[in-house]
């Protein structure tokens, strides 16, 4: 039985796609979009798998004939004019990454667990300063954090990449919106069990934030992965430097593109790309349905 | 202590409370309420890192606004750029979410492929669209428009001072469906059918009529978050100016606002004077954000 309801055409309870004139109008307008955007990712992975010799044809040629791994091979065997291995900063990148997202994950659940299931006083107050914070972009306060990290003696080491982007904002504003839809009454019927607050956290609170802490994961890996104004200020040391860093090294510099590292700079920004749409891929259907609670009323 | 009130929302443990905040309080603390605070104190002094701040009133300030031609470029760019980019952003993640909700089973397809520029890194993705807009004739745009016979010789798109802005604005937008784009997909997902039944009946026929009417209004918190973070995004361009117009840009076309907190904190290491920018930048952002946030607010 098909059922026409607002949406499309429903059959044996599925959408179908329907046939009506504006959708299909709509869908090869999307369609072409979507060829838009993903040109240059296109480019990107077809030009990372190019020999060498096509890279130099004129007129240049969109794809290529006979992939090959030679861009990644010379990638990994050496970086010309360095001596810091191309893998170093893929380790680098990685390392960082994971111990920020996981220490993300952490404050900000447990934060929130504090702010909206214990209620104590003044929560407001931080609350209201946490959204403030939503309100200006990072750069803003890099001066100063520069002056921390350095007063730390966290200046060249992994920390100061770390430490620096765990107390994001947007994390913990997300977290205490999902936190907000958990029914007390989980609380209460542990509580009346004699479990303590931390248990309860660890045990009742964290298996339903599940969906919260994939998008935690999702979003705090993709601005750890990509951050280029930190590793450019705290650290100085070319082994501690990141993908982005090594990336804008391979091209030439800033502003610059020439045809004899386009096979490299594709390569790398396909080993650079490719994580984080992976872990988007992974977490999409939990990113879609956390992101429902992330309205400023 | 536990005080409890009547009823079932009446516990309060503030002890616990601030155990569980406190590992994320202290470190929001240190990077960014002491640094918003010490941003404010710095800009009213001279600091080099060396000698101790000291204390010059509104100097930095007047010299900013009077004296330093290069911030007023870097202004002048930074506000072109969030005025172009931050509302085409924001009405084109609103525009595609809308569409893409209408796809039924596509949904999830159309949205990766929007979304999926914006969680690359805007430094890969510049270096990837210079080899576009490369000035050579290798560059694929120069060569097609020389192809079609638009351009007898390569534009160039980076050095000339007439584009660079542009080519910046334009992949700034290509990259732009971000979290935006994913909240207003999941506002959309989490409408009202019964609403929009409703408002079938009480004789509304076009989508356009549902969204004015019925959409847009349930959408405000959403719209909120969404026009809050295009703001920021917009106003904190830094990592794509840089890898598209160099550092400095040439004169100075694709210098911004954290490009020039950047240049004096950290390479002349002039923090007071840097500290300055960074009042201009947080006064600037935060002030438009709260004229969004009166606009937008629920009820």
């Amino acid at each position: 039985m098909a059922m026409v309801s607002g949406r499309g055409v429903r059959f044996k309870g599925k959408y179908l796609f329907s046939l009506s004139a504006p959708k299909i109008i709509c869908f090869i307008f999307l369609f072409a979009m979507v060829c838009f955007t993903a040109l240059p990712l296109v480019y990107v992975t077809v030009t990372a798998f190019k020999p060498i010799d096509e890279l130099y044809l004129f007129p240049p040629t969109f794809f290529t004939r006979r992939p090959s791994f030679n861009n990644f091979k010379s990638l990994l065997s050496s970086l010309s004019g360095s001596e810091v291995p191309f893998l170093r900063y893929v380790f680098n990148s990685l390392f960082v990454t994971v111990i920020s997202v996981t220490i993300s994950v952490f404050i900000s659940t447990l934060g929130a667990y504090g702010l909206v299931k214990q209620r104590p006083r003044g929560g407001n107050v931080i609350f209201a300063f946490i959204l403030a914070a939503l309100m200006f972009p990072g750069s803003v306060t890099q001066i100063p954090s520069y002056l921390v990290v350095k007063e730390l003696g966290l200046l060249n080491s992994y920390g100061a990449l770390i430490i620096t982007k765990v107390a994001v904002a947007f994390n913990f504003f997300l977290m205490k919106q999902f936190m907000e839809q958990i029914p007390d009454a989980y609380l209460e019927a542990a509580r009346i069990d004699a479990a303590g607050e931390f248990y309860i956290y660890a045990k009742i609170i964290m298996p339903m934030m599940k969906p919260a802490c994939a998008t935690l994961i999702v979003f705090s890996f993709i601005s750890s992965w990509n951050d280029y104004l930190g590793p450019l200020i705290y650290t100085s040391k070319a082994t501690l430097k990141t993908l982005p860093l090594a990336v804008q090294m391979i091209s030439g510099g800033t502003g610059a593109a020439a045809i004899t590292t386009a096979g490299s700079v594709a390569a790398s920004t396909f080993v650079m790309t490719l994580p984080v749409i992976i872990v988007y891929l992974i977490m999409q259907s939990k990113v879609l349905s956390t992101m429902a609670y992330s309205g400023i009323k | 202590m536990i005080r409890k009130k009547s009823g079932p929302t009446g516990y309060h443990n503030t002890k616990i409370g601030y155990l569980c905040l406190a590992p994320y309080l202290i470190l929001f603390f240190l990077f960014t309420i002491l640094p918003v605070l010490a941003s404010i104190f710095l800009s009213f002094t001279d600091y080099d890192m060396l000698n101790t701040p000291k204390f010059v009133g509104f100097e930095n300030y007047t010299y900013l606004f009077l004296e330093d031609d290069i911030f007023l470029i870097a202004l002048k760019n930074t506000l072109t750029f969030a005025c172009i980019s931050g509302p085409v952003t924001y009405i084109l993640s609103f525009l595609f979410a809308w569409l893409i909700c209408r796809m039924g089973k596509l949904r999830n397809f159309f949205s990766l492929a929007f979304y999926a520029p914006s969680i690359c890194s805007g430094v890969a993705m510049s270096t990837v669209w210079l080899y576009f807009f490369s000035s050579d004739s290798y560059g694929f745009i120069n060569n097609l428009l020389m192809n079609i016979g638009v351009i007898s010789s390569p534009i160039q798109w980076t050095l000339n001072t007439k584009y660079v802005l542009g080519v910046i604005i334009f992949i700034s937008i290509w990259m732009g469906m971000g979290t935006s784009f994913l909240t207003f997909i999941a506002g959309f997902q989490g409408l009202s059918e019964e609403l929009s039944e409703a408002a079938r009946i009480d004789g509304i026929r076009y989508a356009t009529q549902e969204l004015v009417y019925i959409i847009l209004p349930q959408m405000k918190p959403q719209l909120l978050f969404g026009a809050i973070n295009s703001i920021v995004a917009a106003f904190g361009v830094f990592d794509i100016a840089v890898s598209v117009g160099g550092f400095p840009s040439v004169d100075y076309c694709a210098h911004t606002l954290v490009a020039h907190l950047y240049d004096f904190a950290f390479t002349r290491f002039e923090m007071g004077y840097a500290s300055g920018v960074a009042v201009v930048l947080f006064a600037i952002t935060y002030s438009v954000g709260a004229i969004i946030r009166k606009v937008l607010a629920s009820d």
